[in-house]
């Protein structure tokens, strides 16, 4: 369709249909809010990423040359803080997730949307204290604070970044609260619970550990800038208090945290394994209900992060128990995914790409968390390169891949553009190469002795080879991050306009124009069909079985 | 509040329906639905952020229960005992709040809810006065605090330990604050409240922020009626 110009003939959609920065600012349109949210996460991924590019290079050298100590426990410490509250925990459910969940259930928005914006100024707002915090000195006790060094003895600024991420807290609370809300009640009609995708039940079991776990995180950093602030005792054995006490505190948090960051990764892998095979997810069933399980035992789990801190040796082994039992439902997902895979007409488009990347790395990452699950090598790894390989394999190669492939499969719904699948295929194999050279020596690292968080090696010279490995991969990766950035700001000038549906992929998402107008739909649907249904798909449009690539 | 104002000159709510239903929702079973849903997932998060601080009065209190028995009888339950029943008395209020709206009976509506009012400030006033006095007492935690030779109740020849006993005071004082700044929002809302019932906007069609503001308000009541025997009553018959 082209206009007497030939330019082609724009259709009204939620991009156009208002201008302005205050449209903007002051939208309650849930897809212009995951943009927002696009914008503001990309920023602190990128911030994280310096941080860790510092990192790198510091550990290029055994010797500590490149900054001094106090230096290096403020890198690690914010490149953690950066990553995983101001990035992993909002990246997909907040960009993905506040795009797609209205959309996957054939909603007009999310059910509270001026809570959703309110979100994004809480998420902004502690945005801002963690910078103020990390320009004014920043702060050195580890992303985890563990008392009493935290409330004793550390002269950085941890009350302002606790008070930031108290905060950024709240963000992801509302996020949670609003999906749950809308996926009980904005469903459209015949959208039962076995016909959503399992994008959705990803989200419904992460928004669980959002409104259940992050209270529990924001009463523990409450108590952590009281007991610094007054020096009450909650935390410090000198006065009586118990500093275990916190770290099962923060635990109880942020080990759900990680499902937070890993279940949503795991809905988008499901979205696009079924839709690049072209078949309907195997064990549909199973899929979901493990989403839901991850959740639960995630939350009966925390204490092996704590094996070595002086815990009971009856609770140690109940949780080492309960550790191996988390790992059922995340094989569930693996076994499920990889049956669907099985005699499947295959295509290679970057999201598949990275969705294959997950599958292999976030196998990797499980196993070597059963690994840390077994009391007797926990002790022998912990507080070694062990632990930082294994859950950068989580959180890196499983929470980021999902992310960047999701990115890939529904940009041409959010902007209305086709990025370029050349490019983004060979970014897809430079982020998992770079990604494997960067965290696989630091497995070996870890079983040899290396700790973390130390910035200084020289007594260890014969660790250098594979410390060299490592950053020369995280430089790779680096170019890896930024090549999509580059062309999807490209494409959104220069790209071709995309179809309404140009994976020919199932879902409601992709039966509304692209991108959407502000209300998603024309009319509201009906759903009469079971998710994933690409053999009917596929039947009644052989012609279409294959649009791009 | 602007919605309703946006809610006429929208074209997209164009229809016969209240201009109280949002344009997302398809009608007002739904909204009023998602409303309250929302509001009793808040409250889930709320009873988990509570709960991390039950949790750390639990386990002290196990582990220094003389101590802080002691610093626990150093507070007054009769003041603590008033203020149960003036909350109990607040929800009873509410729960005639929610019937006289839903009911039509505009006069009941707005005493109930300026009951509620009252009842609250009366609350947050002996709060205030017993804070004050732990403020005179140097009950309160920090550079001040003194809690010397009190005595263990039941064991005449023990001694408190002052470290501990600043403990249960640093939780009285969180679980207590954190419980009254829930009581300060919970008025804010209830004078909101009292303005749209004097405005004729809560209606038998339309109530649904009378019945999650007090779904609320009742949540806040029930911490205190578990922050009360908890902090007041620790082995009060020796």
């Amino acid at each position: 369709m082209a206009t007497p110009t030939g330019q082609p003939f724009e259709r009204e959609n939620y991009l156009n249909k208002h201008y302005g920065v205050g449209s903007w600012l002051l939208t309650t349109d849930h897809k212009r809010i995951a943009l927002l949210y696009l914008i503001s996460i990309t920023f602190f991924f990128f911030i994280g990423g310096f941080f860790a590019l510092l990192i790198r290079l510091e550990l290029l050298t055994p010797a500590g040359d490149l900054v001094q100590a106090d230096t290096y426990n403020k890198l690690f410490t914010m490149h953690g803080q950066v990553m995983v509250f101001f990035f992993l925990i909002p990246s997909i459910p907040a960009v993905l997730g506040n795009f797609l969940v209205p959309m996957m259930i054939g909603a007009k928005d999310l059910a509270f949307p001026r809570i959703n914006l309110l979100s994004w100024y809480l998420y902004i707002i502690a945005g801002c204290m963690m910078l103020h915090c990390m320009l004014t000195g920043g702060v050195d006790t580890g992303w985890t604070f563990y008392t009493p060094f935290s409330t004793e003895y550390s002269n950085t600024k941890v009350i302002e970044a606790g008070l930031a991420i108290f905060v950024a807290g709240f963000s992801s609370i509302l996020t949670g609260l609003n999906f749950i809300v809308t996926i009980h009640r904005m469903r459209a009609p015949g959208m039962t619970w076995s016909r959503l995708p399992l994008f959705i039940w990803a989200h419904y079991a992460t928004s669980i550990i959002q409104i259940l776990g992050t209270p529990v995180i924001a009463i523990t950093l409450v108590l952590v800038v009281a007991e610094r602030a007054l020096h009450l005792g909650i935390f410090d054995p000198k006065l009586g208090g118990d500093p275990l006490l916190f770290q099962h505190l923060f635990w109880f948090y942020s080990h759900p945290a990680v499902y937070i960051m890993i279940l949503p990764s795991m809905g988008v892998v499901s979205e696009v394994i079924a839709c690049f095979a072209r078949k309907r997810i195997f064990g549909y069933n199973f899929v979901a209900i493990s989403s839901i399980s991850i959740a639960v035992f995630g939350f009966l789990v925390w204490a092996h992060h704590m094996f070595v801190a002086g815990i009971s040796v009856y609770a140690a082994l109940i949780f080492s128990l309960l550790s191996y039992l988390v790992a059922v439902p995340s094989a569930v997902k693996v076994f499920n995914w990889t049956a669907t895979l099985y005699k499947a007409s295959i295509h290679y488009e970057a999201p598949m790409l990275y969705a294959f990347g997950f599958l292999g790395l976030f196998t990797i990452g499980g196993l070597t968390g059963l690994f840390l699950a077994a009391l007797g090598i926990n002790v022998h790894v912990t507080d070694t390169y062990f632990v930082v390989a294994h859950f950068h394999y989580i959180m890196v190669g499983g929470a980021l891949m999902g992310y960047l492939g999701g990115m890939h499969f529904w940009w041409p719904k959010i902007t209305g553009k086709l990025y370029p699948e050349g490019w983004a295929r060979l970014a897809a194999l430079i982020v998992f190469v770079g990604f494997n050279l960067t965290f696989f020596p630091q497995f070996v690292l870890g079983y040899l002795g290396m700790p973390r968080r130390y910035y200084d090696y020289s007594h260890m010279p014969e660790f250098q080879v594979l410390n060299v490995l490592s950053t020369a991969g995280a430089t790779i990766l680096g170019i890896g991050y930024l090549l999509p950035m580059m062309y999807f700001l490209w494409s959104m000038r220069y790209g071709k306009p995309a179809p309404d549906n140009p994976w020919n992929a199932a879902g409601l998402e992709w039966q509304t124009q692209s991108p959407p107008t502000t209300f998603n739909f024309e009319q509201e649907p009906v759903v009469t069909w079971e998710a994933y249904n690409y053999d009917e798909i596929d039947k009644a449009h052989p012609e279409e079985a294959h649009v791009v690539g | 509040m602007s919605d309703s104002q946006a809610a006429v000159q929208n074209p997209a709510h164009a229809g016969g329906h209240s201009p109280a239903l949002l344009h997302h929702f398809a009608d007002e079973q739904q909204q009023r639905d998602s409303a309250s849903l929302g509001m009793w997932i808040f409250l889930a998060t709320e009873v988990m952020f509570f709960g991390g601080l039950f949790c750390a009065y639990l386990i002290y209190r196990l582990a220094y229960f003389g101590d802080f028995a002691a610093a626990s009888q150093t507070l007054d339950w009769r003041l603590g005992g008033t203020n149960t029943i003036v909350l109990i008395c607040s929800s009873l209020t509410v729960v005639f709040a929610v019937y006289a709206a839903q009911q039509g009976k505009r006069s009941m509506l707005l005493i109930s809810l300026v009951l509620t009012l009252v009842f609250g400030f009366a609350f947050l006033g002996i709060k205030g006065v017993e804070y004050a006095e732990k403020f005179e007492k140097h009950h309160v935690p920090g550079a001040s605090f003194q809690f010397d030779n009190v005595k263990v109740p039941g064991h005449a020849d023990q001694i408190a330990n002052p470290h501990h006993a600043e403990i249960y005071f640093a939780l009285y004082f969180i679980m207590t604050g954190l419980h009254a700044l829930h009581m300060i929002i919970g008025i804010g809302i209830f004078v909101w409240l009292f303005l749209m019932a004097w405005k004729g906007r809560l209606t038998p069609e339309y109530n649904t922020p009378l019945e999650i503001g007090g779904l609320y308000w009742h949540f806040v009541d029930i911490v205190w009626i578990y922050l009360f025997p908890l902090l007041y009553l620790i082995d009060l018959h020796k």
